[in-house]
This record gives C-alpha cells, structure tokens and sequence, in this order.
C-alpha cells in the first residue's frame, strides 16, 4: 500500500490551477512540502470542517474545479457535510479521501473507518461519482476521470500510516487567506 | 417590528451576497425570504455554515451565516481556528433565545452567557433593534471588512417579523 504523500504527490501532478482545500494535520504538512502553490488552502484547525470550505469556494466560483484533500478522521468529524454536498450537487467539486483508519497526528489512534465505507457514504449522500482505489495505477486513473467529469465526485484512497518528515506551514493563516485568494480570482 | 425584506434588502445594499446557516424561529422570516431570493444555501451544523462562509468569502462573495445561539456553541472552533485566526470576514446574525431567562431550559444558560462568551472570544457583537437598524448594519459592514473577522449582530425575540406574528 502506498504512503498518503505518494498518493498526494502524484495527485499534484495531475492538479494544475485548481484550488485545493487541504485539512488540518499532517496531510497539509505533507502537500506544502511536495509542491507549495497559492492555490493550495493549508488548513491548521477547524478539523473537519475541509469539504465545508470547499464548498464555499465551489459556489461562489463555480467555473473552478475545487478539490478536497481530507482524511478519514476529519470526514467523520464532519459527516453532515457530505449530505450537504449530495444535496446541492455542486459539479466542480472533487473530494479526495486518504484513508488510513488512524488519526496519525495525535498517536495513531484508531478510527472507525475499517468499517465504515466511507465512499459508499457519500453516494448514499448523493455524490455522483464515487471511488475506492487502493495502488497508484488505479488512483491515477480514477482522479483524471474524475477530473474530466461532472461531480461531486469522491476518491476514497486506501493508504497506509507512514508520515512523510515534513515541516508546519511556513506562510501565517492570513497569508494563506490572502494569497489563495488572489490566486483563484 | 423590521419586515424581514426590509432586513434582508439592507444586508443586500450592504454587499451581502452569500447567505448559509441553520434555521431558528426567530429568523424564519428572514430564511423565508432568502429563500424566495434564492439566496439561500442552507447548512446542516453550524461550524459547516461558518466554514462554508469562509470559502465564499475567499472565492469573492461577502457572507452571512444565520444561527440559533445554541450554534455558536457548534461553530466556536471553527470561528476561532479557522475564521478569526485566518482572517476571514462574516457577519453572524444569532438569535437571541433565552434573553432574560424567558425560554425553554435549554436556551437558558447561554441565554444569560452569550455576550460574555463573544466577548471572551474577542468577537464584535451588537444587538439590532428597530430603531437604530441602519445605524447598526452600517457599523456590521464597516467592522467586519475592517477587522476581517466575524461580526455578530444579535436579533432578540420580536424585532423582526417572523413567520408567525
């Protein structure tokens, strides 16, 4: 199985000008370290709330593809939203899952994801496309489907629980506001 | 009593132009009539409601997010470690249940604390009345693009008509 910085590094070569929402821990760590882009909203708080923003950012720019980077433990904390997702079915809307069943910024500790399916969630929610991919060959393949099509989509990616060494965020939460926002205009 | 279209077309004139939250009785006639705008997007919690103003703002829009009290409780970590600490604009219209101790047992604690907490919270907050209504609009506009943090105004039972007078 491959690391969730494997997994985001070869999403960010695929990502170009998009805006990606990147939820709190080491997911934002790890994506700042592979490629830093003004696109890219490093979350460092708010936990769960990742697809929320997105959601913002999908309505209020809906000629832009907005993509999710988030984890298991924060999509459970904000499962309301993936109902509020399916309802309004934004098209622009892609949201990425590395799924790793632990919460690896405070210890590892257990989530319940090896249970609950949480692609299948999201469909009963009302997501048009949903995935579940486990290698590198098949994500690449799913995500520039997903790239190509009408969402809101979801890519559930199986990934293990290795944390790449990776550094905070450089940039103050309000520089990320204000260059993420000059950005995407 | 405020009309609520008179309400909603001053936020409106303000520049207000993305509205999110989760209902209360006291801002039906608001929800109502943001929904025969369509200018409504409703949120099922209202941390989402306040996340979701956050993208909007980033993508260009002015938001507002319309809470009962007991979501400020919901929403206080993302507006504090996501909207006040990355500079993110809002104007939170809350409803004021249990002012002055009259409301179900629920409402009645952060009834009596809710000013305290915005306060502690660092959180600019007035209450709307009906008189002092544009007055109070203009200095939720000029607050929350200056301090670019959310900005509560508080709507008390009987200030703007509801669904059911």
């Amino acid at each position: 199985m491959q690391s969730r910085a494997q997994a985001m590094a070869a999403l960010l070569e695929l990502i170009t000008d998009q805006p990606v929402i990147i939820c709190n821990g080491f997911p934002s760590r790890e994506a700042h370290k592979i490629a830093d882009r003004p696109t890219h909203f490093y979350m460092i708080g708010s936990m769960g709330n990742a697809p929320a923003i997105g959601l913002g950012v999908a309505l209020a720019k809906p000629a832009k593809q907005v993509i999710i980077f988030d984890g298991d433990g924060n999509l459970l904390m904000g499962m309301g939203t993936l109902a509020t997702v399916g309802a309004l079915k934004p098209k622009n809307f892609i949201h990425v899952v590395f799924d790793n069943e632990v919460y690896g910024s405070t210890g590892n500790q257990p989530t319940i994801s090896n249970v609950v399916p949480l692609e299948k969630v999201a469909k009963a929610a009302g997501y048009v496309h949903v995935e579940r991919v486990l290698d590198r060959d098949d994500l690449v393949y799913e995500f520039k489907a997903m790239l190509k099509k009408d969402g809101p989509s979801m890519l559930l990616v199986k990934v293990n629980e290795f944390v790449e060494d990776a550094g905070r965020v450089v940039h103050e939460p309000p520089a990320i506001t204000a260059r993420f926002m000059t950005a995407i205009e | 009593m405020i009309e609520s279209d008179v309400f909603v077309q001053a936020l409106e004139n303000l520049g207000v132009n993305f509205f999110t939250g989760v209902p209360d009785s006291l801002l039906g006639g608001i929800i109502e009539e943001l929904l025969t705008r369509k200018l409504y997007t409703p949120a099922v919690r209202e941390d989402e409601a306040v996340a979701m103003a956050a993208g909007a703002f980033m993508g260009g829009k002015i938001p507002a997010v319309l809470m009962q009290n007991s979501g400020l409780g919901t929403s206080l970590n993302a507006l504090i470690s996501l909207n006040m600490i990355y500079r993110q604009p809002c104007i939170l219209l809350i409803s004021w249940r249990g002012f002055e101790g009259k409301d179900a047992p629920e409402h009645l604690v952060m009834g009596e604390t809710m000013p305290q907490l915005l306060d502690t919270l660092k959180i600019p907050r007035r209450t709307l009345s009906e008189q002092t209504m544009t007055d109070d609009l203009r200095w939720v506009g000029q607050t929350v693009m200056k301090q670019r943090i959310p900005v509560a105004l508080l709507i008390k039972k009987g200030i703007i008509k509801g669904l059911h007078p």
